[in-house]
């Protein structure tokens, strides 16, 4: 990270390998929170904060605090340029580090939410962030005010440096920032326009590249602690199983093997110097599992529960209702209906899950990738036993998170594991095998829609059936209590504005709807996915409009933007992509089209894909994807996320699909569970059209958008609808 | 707080004194303490420290553990130790150049390529084997020579880094 470099004293730490005889040795920097070291350092020497969010160095340099995770969506920059914005100070100074948990806990929450999910981490924060920004600012001038014994509104500040015009008289921030951390802060402030924006709204660079092509960039699979031990960990493949019996013997002497573990009532660790010397050893340790309920679990069976969801009355929760969809479908002049489905998906980050835990039986400090510090805090202690006082998170930043690191199974495990060896140091890290057999699914769905046209091709009515897996029934109990057992978000993209604070609102205005979720729950874990549900939403939506659309004779294009009328943003976006590609025109010889549209975490979205199927060989060639995200702070970056996330749906598209047999899942690693690789990436064209009035996610919007919009061109090309995931058991081949 | 005195730091890891290899890693020939089959993923990064070569998957599938060995790219996870001879030039990341400015690194740099950043060690170490063997790749040839897993999915910004760096390079050569 960029900030540990700013005070090379407290803040950079050299390991050196123990190689340094032989000539060869590698600097590390060591992520430690500021305030940590700061406390080891003695208060005394570290630079004073202006508030929670401002540390300025007396060489000018700028540390921006950041309470959310950087997992490759680029907010760690985002919001620095927002905290900048108002801070009024030289980019070219500004580094960042991480807010503590630990002292989020004690400072009473002053860094707000340290969530990094559900596309919020700019959305849900930039009005406090700009604040914390503007109220340093002000306080900055304030001390340079009293310096010079004039009134505040006489002086302004411009990239770091402090005017008094009427004098002439200039300083910085850095020669006044000691006393402006004397300040009380001003009550408030006023927010910039951003139309006045000079670094939020730009497209600037983001702060984390350099180590990051270098190998510098310390991830926490890379890290390393003094007197540290490695684990490598085995979890009951059945869910639902436990340990019956392993003979820890058998292993003991096995080159490095330090302790073997049990981990809770499902897990088995070995200690070893490094992590292979683990892993070896603990491929070779006999275990022997009580698989327990499920372990004659399979894809299968869960297809029953989840077909008997598209016709039962059962544990059936409606999401939408507007007029009545039975009756309209019933008097249609026509009457179409599919059902789709869609498996259960793994995240697989490219890093494997890993946490590093040192405990002692007065504290307990953790060092990993999490998406929400606050809560790896509270698994840590709660892990620890201990109360979260005496307990720190330091966070590094994610090789991925998509979701998976939201959950914190990980760092229990590698507490529970430390707690057997009391003051060291223990690396947990998972296998690639692990992470794919152990993940939080995906959730599995099946959808039933049938629709009702009348004699004029118009829509009467749309009933919506949805059956699955609920991720909130499992992982947030609370919010399905608060439904009177429903899960709101499994309608996300199916509601009215009402719902779901209007993040994941229906675009069209159907004469009548009805849209309900049997919730059927397989013993498989399920978990926040990017986009969560809204992904196989907006297949099952997007496609079967498409499907009405060539039902009625009418063009999909013109079918949406008659239903569209009264959302004008939707139909911005869906117009956009349809002009870019010239979709009044015919598509070049040999291309097809297919359009989807679709509103998620409060972004409005669209895209067209062109596809060729030649001989049954699919080729996705181009996706040109808009996206109205409100505000952009970052358009290059946003452009990233959206070329990127396109790349994360078609993956799932092509190849997603976690099964299991006999309780267990049947993959284990890239070679079962492939994914898109380079020359699969079809050119992908942005549209980004922020409108400004309002605050959209962008790291999960457009992960949905292109799979729909492809299987909508495939059906152009070869008049066959394909209602289930992935393709690759379609017959089609992928190219 | 950590309490463990911060200069002169033990080993990460106690290395067994029986297992002896050498090792030519990024020019310094460097003393291996590990048994003959250990993968040299696993040598280069729990040995040497030098963690840029990511471990992915273990089987050779993802390319995070890319390093160049006698300058071809090879999967450093599927490779033991005992089968590189200490003659044999490794390259890792780390020694890609001194200071950022291998061509691939300024040109992924320009671009602002990496995302997440985990694959890209392994990325950047392919496509520089590419480069060695062609030039100026064109689209069909970074298709077959990159053969990498990104999870964030910046192949867009891989390739246009990689025809980037191809231009980088000549302008140095020029």
């Amino acid at each position: 990270m960029k900030n540990e470099r700013i005070n090379v004293s407290r803040r950079e730490f050299l390991i050196h390998t123990g190689l340094a005889g032989a000539g060869f040795a590698l600097g590390m920097k060591l992520p430690l929170g500021s305030t940590a070291i700061a406390a080891e350092a003695g208060a005394e020497t570290a630079t004073p904060e202006i508030n929670a969010w401002v540390v300025i160095a007396p060489d000018d340099t700028v540390t921006i605090r950041i309470a959310r995770s950087e997992m490759g969506q680029g907010t760690l920059t985002g919001l620095a340029q927002l905290v900048a914005e108002e801070l009024e100070c030289d980019w070219s100074k500004v580094t960042t580090e991480y807010a503590s948990p630990a002292q989020n806990l004690a400072r009473d929450k002053v860094w707000g939410s340290f969530q990094t999910g559900g596309s919020r981490g700019i959305r849900t924060s930039h009005d406090y962030v700009r604040k914390g920004g503007a109220i340093a600012r002000e306080m900055l001038i304030q001390a340079a005010a009293n310096d010079w014994g004039v009134p505040t509104d006489e002086c302004s500040a411009q990239k770091s440096v402090i005017s008094h015009a009427p004098s002439g008289r200039t300083t910085t921030y850095g020669k006044v920032a000691t006393a402006a951390a004397k300040l009380e802060p001003p009550f408030d402030v006023i927010l910039k326009d951003p139309e006045d924006w000079t670094i939020a709204g730009k497209p600037l660079a983001r702060l984390d590249t350099r180590d990051k092509v270098t190998g510098e960039q310390v991830y926490g699979a890379d890290l390393a602690l003094p007197g540290m031990l490695n684990a490598a960990i085995r979890t009951c493949p059945v869910f639902g199983g436990t340990v019956e019996s392993f003979d820890a013997k058998a292993i003991s002497k096995r080159p490095g093997v330090r302790k073997v573990v049990q981990v809770g009532d499902n897990a088995i660790a070995v200690v070893a110097d490094t992590w292979w010397h683990a892993k070896s050893a603990l491929d070779a340790l006999p275990v022997k599992w009580n698989e327990g309920p499920n372990a004659k679990l399979s894809s299968a069976e869960i297809t029953k529960m989840l077909d008997d969801g598209l016709v039962s009355n059962d544990d059936v929760f409606t999401g939408n209702e507007a007029g009545d969809a039975a009756k309209a479908i019933k008097g249609a002049a026509k009457t179409i209906e599919a059902t789709y489905s869609y498996p259960y998906q793994a995240h697989a980050c490219m890093e494997p899950m890993n946490a590093t835990a040192r405990w002692t039986r007065e504290r307990c400090e953790v060092w990993c990738p999490t998406q929400n510090g606050e809560t790896a805090l509270q698994d840590t202690a709660k892990a620890a036993g201990l109360p979260a006082e005496q307990c720190e998170v330091h966070k590094l930043h994610l090789g991925g998170g998509f979701g998976r690191r939201a959950i914190h199974d990980y760092i229990t495990q590698a507490v529970t594991i430390a707690k057997e060896l009391p003051g060291t140091p223990v690396k947990l890290l998972w296998t690639r095998e692990e992470d794919i057999q152990h993940d939080h699914y995906h959730p599995v769905t099946k959808c039933k829609l049938t629709g009702g046209l009348d004699d004029k091709g118009n829509l009467a009515g749309l009933h919506v059936r949805l059956s699955g897996h609920s991720i909130a029934a499992v992982r947030w109990p609370g919010m399905v209590q608060a439904f009177n057992g429903a899960d709101p978000l499994a309608f996300q993209g199916f509601v009215e504005d009402d719902m779901l604070g209007g993040d994941h609102s229906i675009g069209y205005s159907f004469p009548s709807l009805k849209v309900e979720h049997a919730m059927r729950n397989p013993a498989v874990p399920p978990g926040p996915w990017r986009a969560v549900n809204a992904h196989q939403n907006a297949i099952y939506m997007e496609c079967f409009i498409d499907e009405l659309a060539h039902a009625a004779g009418r063009d999909p294009l013109e079918f949406r933007q008659v239903l569209m009328k009264k959302h004008p943003k939707n139909l911005a976006v869906l117009n956009a992509v349809a002009d870019r590609v010239g979709w009044s025109k015919p598509a070049p010889a040999g291309i097809h089209r297919g359009l989807a549209v679709f509103k998620s975490f409060a972004s409005y979205t669209a895209a067209c894909a062109e596809v060729s199927v030649d001989d049954g060989r699919l080729k996705i060639q181009r996706i040109v994807a808009a996206t109205d995200p409100g505000h952009a702070v970052n358009p290059q970056q946003i452009e990233a996320q959206i070329e990127g996330s396109i790349v994360y749906g078609l993956s799932a598209l092509l190849y997603g699909e976690i099964t299991v047999r006999n309780g267990r899942v049947e993959q284990g690693n890239f070679d079962t569970y492939p994914m898109l690789l380079i020359p699969e990436m079809p050119k992908v064209e942005v549209i980004l059209m922020p409108s400004g009035d309002f605050w959209g996610g962008v790291g999960e919007p457009t992960t949905v958008i292109a799979a729909p919009a492809v299987l909508n061109a495939i059906y152009a090309a070869t008049g066959k609808r394909i209602r289930e995931v992935p393709l690759k058991n379609s017959g089609l081949k992928i190219t | 707080m950590l309490t463990t005195p911060i200069a002169g730091f033990p080993p990460a890891t106690i290395l067994r004194e029986n297992h002896m290899a050498k090792l030519k890693v990024n020019g310094a020939i460097v003393d291996i303490k590990a048994e003959g089959d250990t993968p040299l993923l696993w040598a280069l990064r729990e040995q040497l420290g030098l963690t840029g070569s990511k471990y992915g998957c273990g089987i050779g599938q993802c390319g995070a553990c890319t390093v160049l060995i006698k300058g071809e790219p090879v999967p450093s996870c599927m490779v033991t130790v005992d089968s590189v001879d200490a003659n044999d030039d490794i390259v890792t990341i780390e020694g890609l150049s001194k200071d950022g400015s291998h061509p691939l690194q300024q040109a992924f740099t320009e671009l602002d390529t990496p995302q997440c950043g985990y694959c890209i060690p392994g990325m950047i170490m392919s496509a520089a084997a590419l480069l060695d063997s062609n030039p100026n790749p064109d689209d069909a040839a970074i298709d077959a020579g990159i053969t990498n897993i990104c999870r964030c999915g910046t192949y867009a910004r891989v390739r246009k880094g990689i025809k980037r760096a191809a231009e980088i390079r000549q302008q140095e050569k020029a």
